[in-house]
């Protein structure tokens, strides 16, 4: 029996959820009294894995496996699982394993928990707590099926060292008939994805008009973060529609969310409730966003965020 | 070409949330319920194919008789006729079990859901009831054209979109893109009239297990009140953001 845990990387590089999900493998590993295998998919770095306590790092490398897709990688994961007999099968929270862990559970017969954001309160039964309810509250799951699937929620966890002497094998892995195939990839190159920040600057109706979002931009650039919007600033076509989050648009769980002339709408903060520490610029002191916010200037962002940045850029340079 | 959408009864965005029952229920008292918003940008889209490429839509909940108002307002919108499988949906397994029999049976080329319900968020159901059905899938989906059987979908990825060819018989988890929140509808009085005349099939559930189940719920940690920085001063907001909050 083995904790197997799938740790994502993207050209090569692990990303910072692979050590989360590791992290988070071990120590179920622990509770359960079982060892922890790690599964990379074309990574360079195995070895970085055993940092975060993978002692057995199962490496896939093939260039079928170059692009994502869904299908392909969820039976590479279910062939990896029955290889190592793993009765617990870890993932992150990206887009793209969102779309392959529920190919995965139906292929693994394992009943799944996604959103998960704590450690295992008990193991028999097996019982996870996940977010429900667009942040609003939180469910805890049990999951009866003898193998078990979990999504573990972004920044949710963290990321713990407990360095172990590993070691990596390879595998091959059969690659299945995908059905859907990628023809072209859209991205935007060189900035910071609201999906990977430890930072996310936002920013709503109170700027008034796309021409004020430089010092929004600014104020990103010197934080080294991913930029947002509110739903009306990207209906209004004043940001692409990438960038709107909240309910009906994307998720954010960063460390740090700065919201800048948004009210906080209670669609709004269903998207940023996850967010560690939340900042609030408004000139409106009823801005709903108040109540949700952890700091928060009242004032006018036209005044305030210019000296932000300039005050911000000294700080980082001290 | 024939299409099912599968609709979740959802609370709506603005509802509060409450538990009961020694907080092992949701607590439904005062809460509106919806078709979820994930959902109705797909239902959106099967209206399109109906009208300009001609479709057959059904619509179809995993659910108890509380949930078919939902299901009228999708008849409402313009679907054609509408399935309740008459099981609490308590679990995402279990439901994208129920639905694959309607599939199955259906002889259905395209199934719309949502990329997640609101409520439980567990973005599970398209993906299972693909994987049951051994059809195609396309989660995340912003964009889709149809030519006979080929598919060309697009979806959202981190920092962008992707381009995917693939045909049909397919699944989509659909959201905002599929098609624009403007575009979306709203029952006119003629709709409503027609929807009562619909047919709404209650059929049976088959057995399943469920794999997971809910013990409990919680509600988020009540949060401190917001610690306020003078306009003027900055400075200390960069001093508690990083002394403090630890997070610059
Ligand atoms: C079904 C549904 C789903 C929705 N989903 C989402 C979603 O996913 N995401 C989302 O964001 N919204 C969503 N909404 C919309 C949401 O209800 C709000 O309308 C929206 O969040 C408001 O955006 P805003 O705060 O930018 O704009 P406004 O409500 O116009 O607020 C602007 C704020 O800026 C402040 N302000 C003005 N001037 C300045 C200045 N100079 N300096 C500082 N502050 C200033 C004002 O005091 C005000 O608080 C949804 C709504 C519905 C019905």
């Amino acid at each position: 029996m083995s904790v197997l845990v799938f740790a994502d990387s993207a050209e090569g590089k692990f990303k910072k959820s692979a050590f989360e999900v590791v992290s988070y493998g071990k120590k179920v590993a622990e509770q359960l009294g079982s060892n922890l295998v790690a599964l990379t998919i074309n990574a360079n770095n195995n070895e970085e894995l055993y940092t975060y306590g993978a002692e057995k790092v199962i490496a896939v490398s093939n260039d079928s496996l170059a692009t994502f897709n869904a299908k392909v990688y969820a039976s590479v994961i279910k062939q990896v699982a029955e290889a190592q007999g793993s009765s617990v099968v870890i993932l992150d929270s990206s887009i793209d394993t969102l779309y392959a862990a529920p190919i995965l559970a139906v292929g693994l017969d394992a009943g799944y928990a996604s959103n998960v954001v704590a450690l295992p309160s008990a193991t028999s039964p097996f019982t996870v707590k996940r977010k429900a309810f667009s942040n609003k509250g939180f469910s805890n799951t049990v999951i009866s099926t003898e193998k078990k699937v979990i999504g573990v929620a972004k920044n949710s966890y963290g990321v713990f060292e407990s360095p172990v002497d590993g070691s990596t094998e390879t595998f091959e892995a059969t690659i299945a008939d995908s059905g859907v195939t990628s023809i072209k990839v859209e991205r935007v190159t060189g900035k910071v994805t609201i999906a990977d920040a430890d930072i996310v600057v936002s920013a709503g109706r109170g700027l008034k008009g796309p021409e004020n979002w430089g010092m929004v931009e600014e104020l990103a650039d010197v934080l080294g973060a991913a930029t947002a919007c509110s739903k009306p600033v990207s209906d209004l076509g004043w940001r692409p529609h990438g960038e709107h989050v909240g309910q009906t648009g994307k998720p954010v769980a960063s460390n740090l969310y700065i919201a800048i002339g948004i009210s906080g709408a209670i669609q709004h903060l269903a998207g940023i409730n996850a967010s560690k520490v939340k900042v609030v610029i408004n000139t409106d002191p009823e801005a709903p966003f108040f109540k949700a916010a952890d700091y928060g200037i009242v004032g006018d962002a036209f005044e305030v965020v210019p000296k932000l940045i300039e005050k911000l850029k000294a700080f980082k340079q001290a | 070409m024939k299409i099912l959408v599968c609709i979740s009864h959802v609370p709506d965005t603005t509802s509060k949330i409450n538990f009961t029952e020694n907080d092992t229920k949701f607590d439904t008292n005062g809460v509106q319920f919806v078709i979820n918003p994930y959902d109705e940008f797909s239902l959106t889209r099967a209206m399109w194919f109906k009208e300009k490429q001609g479709a057959n839509v059904t619509v179809v909940n995993v659910g108890n008789a509380s949930t078919e108002p939902t299901l009228r307002k999708a008849l409402a919108i313009g679907a054609d006729d509408a399935i309740r499988v008459n099981m609490d949906a308590t679990d995402g397994l279990s439901v994208a079990k129920q639905l694959a029999e309607v599939v199955k049976n259906g002889g259905y080329d395209l199934v719309l859901a949502g990329r997640e319900s609101i409520d439980y968020n567990g973005g599970m159901v398209p993906g299972m009831l693909a994987a049951l059905v051994d059809f195609n899938f396309v989660n995340g989906c912003v964009g889709m054209e149809i030519d006979g059987t080929s598919v060309t979908a697009t979806r959202e990825i981190d920092g962008g979109n992707e381009t995917l060819s693939t045909a049909l018989p397919l699944v989509i988890g659909g959201q905002k893109g599929i098609v624009e929140e403007k575009d979306l509808r709203i029952p006119n009085m003629r709709g409503i009239m027609m929807a009562r005349k619909k047919p709404l099939n209650v059929v049976e559930p088959v057995a399943t297990e469920s794999a997971t189940s809910i013990e409990s719920f919680e509600k988020p940690a009540p949060k401190g009140a917001v610690k306020l920085v003078d306009a003027d001063n900055v400075d200390e907001l960069i001093s508690l953001l990083h002394n403090e909050a630890k997070v610059i």
